[in-house]
C-alpha cells in the first residue's frame, strides 16, 4: 500500500471531505447536506446538543455508515471498495464512548485485533512494543502492563488503552483520530496528558476529530470548531473566531422560563418524607428532586438501587410505591415486540385489572386517556411501539409510569432525544403531577431540567456531594459543586 | 495473569483432592498401571471438552458434540477401518460440516443451542445408519497407539498434557486463538476492526469439529469397536469439564489446562464412585451432582475474589 | 366512542393476517404429510388420524411447557423434561401398584414430582446463577439417576381403569388429546388474556425493562418452570398409563420434540413470542412425519437424520437476523 510510506503533513489533499453528505434512518435526517474536509494537521472540535446529529457526522467520516445523500471522499480511495475500507486505508481511526475492547484478552492482544495484517513471526513481541510505545507517548508515567487483562483494569485505564490504540503505529499511520468525549472517565490530569498529544500529534501533521461537551478542552486543543444542531453544520470556522457563548448560543441553547419554575417551586406545600435511602437520597410528598453531577458519577446506579429497594421480585401487588421511566429506552423501557397499548399498560395492568385476566375495557379507556393527554401521535394504538419516533416513545414510558397511582416516580435521563416541544409538555405534566402530591427523583443530564427541581441532589464518584434547595438550585452552583469535588479528589 | 491462575487453582485443587481420595481407597492406583487405568479414558473425553471449549470460547453451547463423538467413532470403526481413503473424507466433510453450521448461525443469528440439538439427531442417525448395532474394528495403529507403553508415565496421562499444551498454544498463544477469543469477548468490536464474524464463527466450529474427530478415533482405539450410543454422555462431561476447569459460559473465558485437568476430575470421578462401590444406579446423578457442585463452590470463589 | 374504537381495529385485512400465521404453515405441513402418508397407507386415513391425535398430544403437553419457557427469552430452555417425565410416571406407578382406588393419590404424586422438579430446576438457576440450560440439564441427572434407582428394571403395570381412559377415546376422539387441549386451551387462554401472559411475553422481550416496569420477574419465571415441569409429569404420567408401564427411556425422544413444536409451531426463539395454535400443528406434524417415512419403509437412521435437518431448516428459516440474542 501507498499509503504506508508517505507522511500525512506532506499531502495537500484533506484526509476526508463530505460533500452535501445526507444520512436519514427512515425518516429521520441525522445529517443533512453536510460539507466540510479534515486537513492534516488539523484538529477540529465538533460540538452539538445531544441528538444534534455528532456521532452520525463521526460514522460517515470513519465509513461505518454510508451516506444516503451526498459524497464522502477519503484520502487514496478506491471505488472499488467500501467507505469503511476506504476510511481504513487512509488511517482514520476512532474512539467511541463505548469500550470497544475485548475484555478477556491482554492489552498487547487488543492491539493485535486492530492490527489485522500483523506480521505473523514473533507478532507477541511486535504487539507488546507497539502498545507499550503508544501508552508512552499518550500517557507518560502510566501503569499498565502490555501482559495485564483488559477486563482487570479500571474503566479510565480502559480508555487509556483504547486511546493509545487509536494512536498507535499499526499496519498505517493514523491520519485522523475521532475522538468521542475521550476524557469523560479520566481525571484531570490524564486529560491533560490526552490535549498534550492532540496538540503534538496535529503538530507533526496529524488529524484529530475532537467531540466533546467540554468547552475548556475544546478550546485547549481545537484549531478549528464545527456547530451542529438539528443535524446540520451551523458553524465552521478558525476558533479563534468563538468565544464560550459564542458557541453556545450558535449551538441554539434556549434559556429556560426561570421565573415560572420559581413561582411553581414556591407555591407548592410539601408533604412529609416519603421515601430516604441509605446515601442520603430522600424525598417529600409533592417534590420535584433533581440528581445533577456529571454523567456517570453513580446517579442512575442510585436511583435503580431506590427502585428495585421498593418493587417486589417475588409478589405481585396492586398499589407499587415506585414507578420508573427510563431513558434508555431499548434497554430499560421499550417492549419491541409489542403494539403501543400494550406498551403502555404494562405498569398499570394489576391496577386496572380486578382479577388475573386482563380487563380490556379498562385497558383501552386507560391507554385512550392517556394518549390525548401526553399527546402521542399516533392514529393507531395497535402500531407497533417502534413505529413511533423517538420522542413519543418516550411520552408512552412517561405515560406507563404516570398511570399508575404510585406516590413516587423514579425517572433515570427520560429526555435523552426529546425534542423541545415535548419537554416542555412534559415539564408541565411533572408541575401539575407533583402539585397532586406525587414526589419525582429526576436525574438529567441537562441542567434547565434540574433548574426546575425543587431540590437537587449534586452526585460525584457515586456520592452526594451537595444538596441544594430552592434558590440555592443554579447552573452555577451545580457545576461548582461537581468541579470542586473533582479536584479534591485528585 | 493472576487472575488466569487464581481461575486455574480450582480445578487442580479439586483434582487433587479427588486423586488423594482415590489413593486413599485404593492405594493400588498409585502405579504405573493403576494410573493407566484410572485415565485411559480421560484422552477422549479430554478432546471432545476441547471441542466443546472451543463453542463456548464464541459464548455457544453444543449440545451435539456427544452425538457428533459417536458418529466420528462409528466412521472410524468402520470406513477408516475397512477403507481409509473413503473414511478419513468422511472425517473430513463432517469437520467441514461443523464449520458450515457455525457460519450459518452466524450469518442468520440462530440458537446455538436449539440448531445443535437438531444437529445431535442429525449425527445421531447417520451413527445409526453406518452402524446399525454395535460393532466395527479400530484401526491397527490406533489401536497401537492407545496401548502404546511410554517409559515412566503411563500414556493415558501424557497425552491428555499433551493436548492442553498444544491447544494452549494454538488458543492462548497464536494470534487465530486470540482473534477467536476476541469474537466472545466482543463481537462488535472485531467487527470494527474488520474481522469477518462469520469466518471466525465458522472457524471455531470448524475447530470443535476436528477436537470432535480427534476424540471419536481415540475412542475407537481405546474400546477397539463403536456403536452409535457410545459417547452420548460425552455432552454434559464436556459441557461440566469446561466449567470445572474455570470457563465461562459468556465473554470468551477458557483456559485450554483448565478444561483438560476437568476432563481428567470427571473421568477420575466416575472411578471414584465405583471404588466407594456407589450403585451403578446413581452414577449418573453423581455427574449432575458434581457438576451443580462445582459451580456452587465457583460462585463462592467468585464472590470472595470480588469482595476481596 | 365509535370513532375511537374503530381506530383501535387492526389495520391490516384478516385474510391477509391470517396468511401471515406462523402457525398456519404448522398446520399445511402436517395436512400435507397426512395425505402423502395415507395415500401410501391406502384404507387407513382414519385410524391414522386417531393414531396422530393421541402421540401428538404427549408432545403438545411437553411443547405447552417448554413453549412458556422458551418464551422467557434467549438462554430459557427446560432440558430436564425427558427426566421429570420418567421420573413423575416411575414413582406414580410405582405408588398406584396396579390399585384402582390409588389412581387419584398416585396421579397427585406425578404432578407433585413434577413441582419438585420445577421448583428445584429454578432454584438452581437462581441461586448458582447458570443459565437455564445447565440448571436443568445438571438437575435432569439426578432425576434420571432417581428413577433409576426406584424403578430397577421393573415394569409396573398401570391401574386398569386409568389404562383404559388413557387408550380410550370420547366420541371418537381419544382421551389424552381431549386433556392436550384442553391444557392449550388453558394456555392461550393464559398468555392471551391475563396479566401473567403479558408478564411472560414481557420478560422474553427485555428481562431488564420488564423488571424495572414493575414486574415480578421472580416469581413469573418460578411459576413457569414449574409449570414446564408439571406438563412433564403430566406428559409422563399420561404416556406410562398409555404405553403400560413406564421405562427409563421412555422421555428420551420428548427432548427434542418439546422444542421442535415449540419452534416449528412458529414461537420466537428469541422470546416474547409465543403460539399456542402452532403447538398442535407442530405436534401432529412430528407424529405424522416419522409415520409418514415409517410408511415410505426408510429405517430409524432416516428418520433421526430427517427430523433433525427439519429442525434446523425451521430455525434458520424462521429466524429474523438481528433479533435473537
Amino acid at each position: 500500500m501507498p499509503d504506508t510510506q508517505t507522511i500525512p503533513g506532506a499531502l495537500d489533499a484533506p484526509v476526508v471531505s463530505l460533500d452535501a453528505a445526507d444520512m436519514s434512518f427512515g425518516l429521520v435526517h441525522a445529517l443533512r447536506q453536510a460539507t466540510m474536509a479534515v486537513a492534516a494537521g488539523e484538529c477540529v472540535g465538533l460540538v452539538g446538543h445531544n441528538g444534534a446529529g455528532k456521532s452520525t457526522l463521526a460514522n460517515v467520516i470513519n465509513g461505518r455508515l454510508s451516506p444516503t445523500g451526498g459524497g464522502v471522499t477519503h484520502r487514496y480511495a478506491n471505488i472499488a471498495m467500501t467507505n469503511s475500507e476506504n476510511a481504513r486505508n487512509a488511517g482514520i481511526r476512532s474512539v467511541f464512548q463505548e469500550l470497544s475492547l475485548c475484555p478477556n484478552l491482554t492489552v498487547l492482544e487488543n492491539l493485535r485485533i486492530t492490527y489485522w495484517n500483523m506480521s505473523r513471526r514473533n507478532w507477541r513481541r511486535t504487539a507488546k512494543q507497539k502498545v507499550t510505545d503508544a501508552l508512552d507517548l499518550v500517557f507518560p508515567g502510566h501503569d499498565i502492563r502490555p501482559h495485564a487483562t483488559v477486563g482487570a483494569l479500571t474503566i479510565a485505564q480502559r480508555q487509556m488503552v483504547e486511546i493509545a490504540i487509536a494512536f498507535a503505529d499499526r499496519d498505517s499511520e493514523p491520519s485522523l483520530v475521532i475522538l468521542d468525549e475521550p476524557t469523560s472517565s479520566l481525571d484531570a490530569a490524564i486529560a491533560q496528558q490526552l490535549l498534550a498529544h492532540i496538540n503534538r500529534f496535529c503538530a507533526a501533521g496529524g488529524a484529530v476529530l475532537f467531540i466533546s461537551h467540554m468547552m475548556g478542552e475544546i478550546f485547549e486543543v481545537a484549531t478549528r470548531i464545527i456547530i451542529m444542531k438539528d443535524g446540520q453544520i451551523v458553524d465552521d470556522q478558525p476558533a479563534r473566531a468563538f468565544t464560550r457563548s459564542s458557541i453556545v448560543d450558535a449551538m441554539g441553547h434556549v434559556a429556560p422560563d426561570h421565573d415560572e419554575a420559581v413561582v411553581d417551586r414556591a407555591n407548592r406545600p410539601l408533604g412529609n418524607e416519603v421515601i430516604r435511602a441509605e446515601n442520603g437520597l430522600s424525598a417529600r410528598k409533592g417534590e420535584i428532586v433533581g440528581l445533577a453531577g456529571l454523567a456517570g458519577h453513580g446517579q442512575a446506579e442510585a436511583l435503580a438501587q431506590i427502585y428495585f429497594d421498593h418493587s417486589p421480585l417475588w409478589k405481585t401487588t396492586k398499589t407499587p410505591e415506585v414507578v420508573f421511566v427510563a431513558g434508555d429506552r431499548s434497554r430499560d423501557g421499550v417492549m419491541p415486540l409489542w403494539s403501543i397499548l400494550r406498551n403502555l399498560s404494562l405498569t398499570t395492568l394489576n391496577e386496572f385489572s380486578r382479577r388475573a385476566m386482563v380487563d380490556h375495557g379498562a385497558e383501552v379507556g386507560l391507554v385512550q386517556s392517556w394518549k390525548e393527554r401526553i399527546g402521542i401521535r399516533t392514529d393507531n394504538l395497535r402500531n407497533p411501539i417502534l413505529s413511533l419516533s423517538g420522542g413519543n416513545q418516550q411520552k408512552v414510558l412517561f405515560a406507563r409510569a404516570l398511570a399508575s397511582a404510585a406516590p413516587i416516580v423514579v425517572m433515570d435521563d427520560p429526555m435523552r432525544g426529546v425534542d423541545v416541544g415535548t419537554k416542555k409538555e412534559v415539564y408541565q405534566m411533572l408541575q401539575d403531577e407533583a402539585a397532586r402530591g406525587r414526589s419525582f427523583l429526576w436525574y438529567s443530564t441537562e441542567t434547565d431540567e434540574i433548574l426546575e427541581c425543587d431540590r437537587v441532589f449534586v452526585f460525584r464518584t457515586g456520592r452526594i456531594a451537595a444538596e441544594l434547595i430552592g434558590e440555592e438550585i443554579t447552573e452555577e452552583n451545580i457545576l461548582r459543586a461537581s468541579f470542586e469535588m473533582q479536584e479534591a479528589a485528585e | 495473569m493472576t487472575a488466569e491462575r487464581m481461575r486455574l487453582l480450582l480445578p487442580v485443587l479439586s483434582l487433587a483432592v479427588l486423586l488423594g481420595a482415590v489413593f486413599y481407597l485404593q492405594p493400588r492406583a498409585m502405579s504405573y498401571f493403576g494410573l493407566n487405568l484410572l485415565f485411559n479414558l480421560a484422552i477422549p473425553v479430554a478432546l471432545a471438552t476441547i471441542a466443546q471449549m472451543m463453542i463456548i470460547m464464541v459464548n455457544d453451547i453444543d449440545l451435539s458434540i456427544g452425538a457428533f463423538v459417536s458418529f466420528c467413532a462409528c466412521v472410524t470403526a468402520t470406513f477408516v477401518h475397512d477403507t481409509p481413503l473413503i473414511g478419513y473424507s468422511i472425517l473430513l466433510l463432517a469437520i467441514l460440516g461443523y464449520a458450515a453450521l457455525g457460519a450459518l448461525i452466524q450469518l442468520r443469528g440462530l440458537p446455538a443451542i436449539v440448531v445443535t440439538l437438531g444437529m445431535s439427531f442429525v449425527w445421531g442417525g447417520l451413527a445409526v445408519l453406518i452402524l446399525p448395532s454395535p460393532g466395527g474394528a479400530s484401526p491397527e495403529w490406533l489401536k497401537a497407539l492407545m496401548v502404546f507403553k511410554t517409559p515412566l508415565v503411563p500414556i493415558a496421562v501424557i497425552v491428555p498434557l499433551i493436548i492442553a499444551f498444544v491447544v494452549h498454544v494454538l488458543i492462548k498463544r497464536s494470534w487465530v486463538g486470540v482473534v477467536l477469543q476476541g469474537l466472545g469477548g466482543n463481537e462488535r468490536a472485531m467487527e470494527r476492526a474488520g474481522w469477518s464474524v462469520v469466518q471466525l464463527r465458522a472457524g471455531a466450529y470448524g475447530l470443535a469439529g476436528l477436537f470432535g474427530v480427534l476424540a471419536g478415533m481415540c475412542l475407537v482405539g481405546l474400546t477397539t469397536a463403536a456403536d452409535a450410543n457410545i459417547a452420548l454422555r460425552y455432552t454434559l462431561l464436556s459441557i461440566a469439564g469446561v466449567i470445572l476447569g474455570g470457563g465461562e459460559f459468556v465473554g470468551g473465558r477458557i483456559s485450554p489446562f483448565g478444561a483438560v485437568i476437568g476432563a481428567l476430575t470427571l473421568t477420575l470421578a466416575a472411578s471414584f464412585l465405583s471404588f466407594l462401590r456407589l450403585s451403578p444406579d446413581w452414577q449418573i446423578g453423581a455427574q449432575g451432582a458434581i457438576l451443580i457442585l462445582v459451580l456452587a463452590v465457583r460462585l463462592l470463589f467468585v464472590r470472595k475474589g470480588v469482595t476481596a | 366512542m365509535t370513532d375511537k374504537m374503530l381506530s383501535l381495529e387492526p389495520s391490516a385485512n384478516r385474510l391477509s393476517d391470517l396468511i401471515r400465521k406462523p402457525w398456519l404453515w404448522a398446520y399445511i405441513a402436517a395436512a400435507l404429510t397426512f395425505a402423502a402418508t395415507s395415500l401410501v397407507a391406502g384404507s387407513a386415513a382414519g385410524s391414522l388420524l386417531y393414531a396422530a391425535l393421541t402421540f401428538a398430544s404427549f408432545s403438545a403437553i411437553v411443547g405447552i411447557g417448554q413453549m412458556l419457557v422458551i418464551t422467557m427469552g434467549p438462554g430459557n430452555v427446560d432440558l430436564s423434561i425427558p427426566a421429570s417425565m420418567t421420573l413423575a410416571a416411575t414413582l406414580a406407578l410405582k405408588f398406584m401398584d396396579t390399585q384402582t382406588e390409588l389412581i387419584l393419590p398416585g396421579f397427585l404424586i406425578a404432578i407433585g414430582v413434577g413441582m419438585g422438579c420445577g421448583i428445584l430446576n429454578f432454584a438452581l438457576i437462581l441461586m448458582l446463577r447458570i443459565p437455564p440450560i445447565i440448571a436443568t440439564l445438571a438437575a435432569s441427572f439426578l432425576y434420571q439417576s432417581l428413577a433409576i434407582w426406584s424403578n430397577r428394571g421393573l415394569r409396573i403395570k398401570p391401574p386398569e381403569p386409568l389404562a383404559e381412559f388413557a387408550t380410550g377415546g370420547t366420541l371418537g376422539v381419544p382421551n389424552v388429546a381431549l386433556v392436550g387441549i384442553a391444557l392449550a386451551v388453558f394456555a392461550y387462554v393464559l398468555l392471551e388474556k391475563a396479566i401473567a401472559g403479558r408478564w411472560i411475553s414481557a420478560i422474553g422481550q427485555n428481562l431488564r425493562a420488564a423488571r424495572l416496569s414493575g414486574v415480578p420477574v421472580n416469581i413469573v419465571r418460578f411459576a413457569v418452570y414449574v409449570n414446564s415441569a408439571v406438563c412433564a409429569a403430566l406428559a409422563g404420567f399420561l404416556l406410562a398409563s398409555f404405553s403400560g408401564g413406564a421405562n427409563l427411556n421412555m422421555g428420551t425422544e420428548y427432548m427434542l420434540m418439546s422444542i421442535a413444536v415449540v419452534v416449528i409451531g412458529g414461537s420466537s426463539i428469541g422470546g416474547g413470542n409465543s403460539n399456542v395454535p402452532g403447538i398442535w400443528g407442530a405436534a401432529l406434524f412430528m407424529f405424522l412425519i416419522v409415520s409418514m417415512l415409517n410408511s415410505y419403509g426408510l429405517g430409524a437412521g432416516i428418520r433421526l437424520i430427517l427430523t433433525g435437518l427439519v429442525i434446523v431448516c425451521v430455525v434458520a428459516l424462521a429466524s429474523r437476523k438481528g433479533y435473537n440474542t
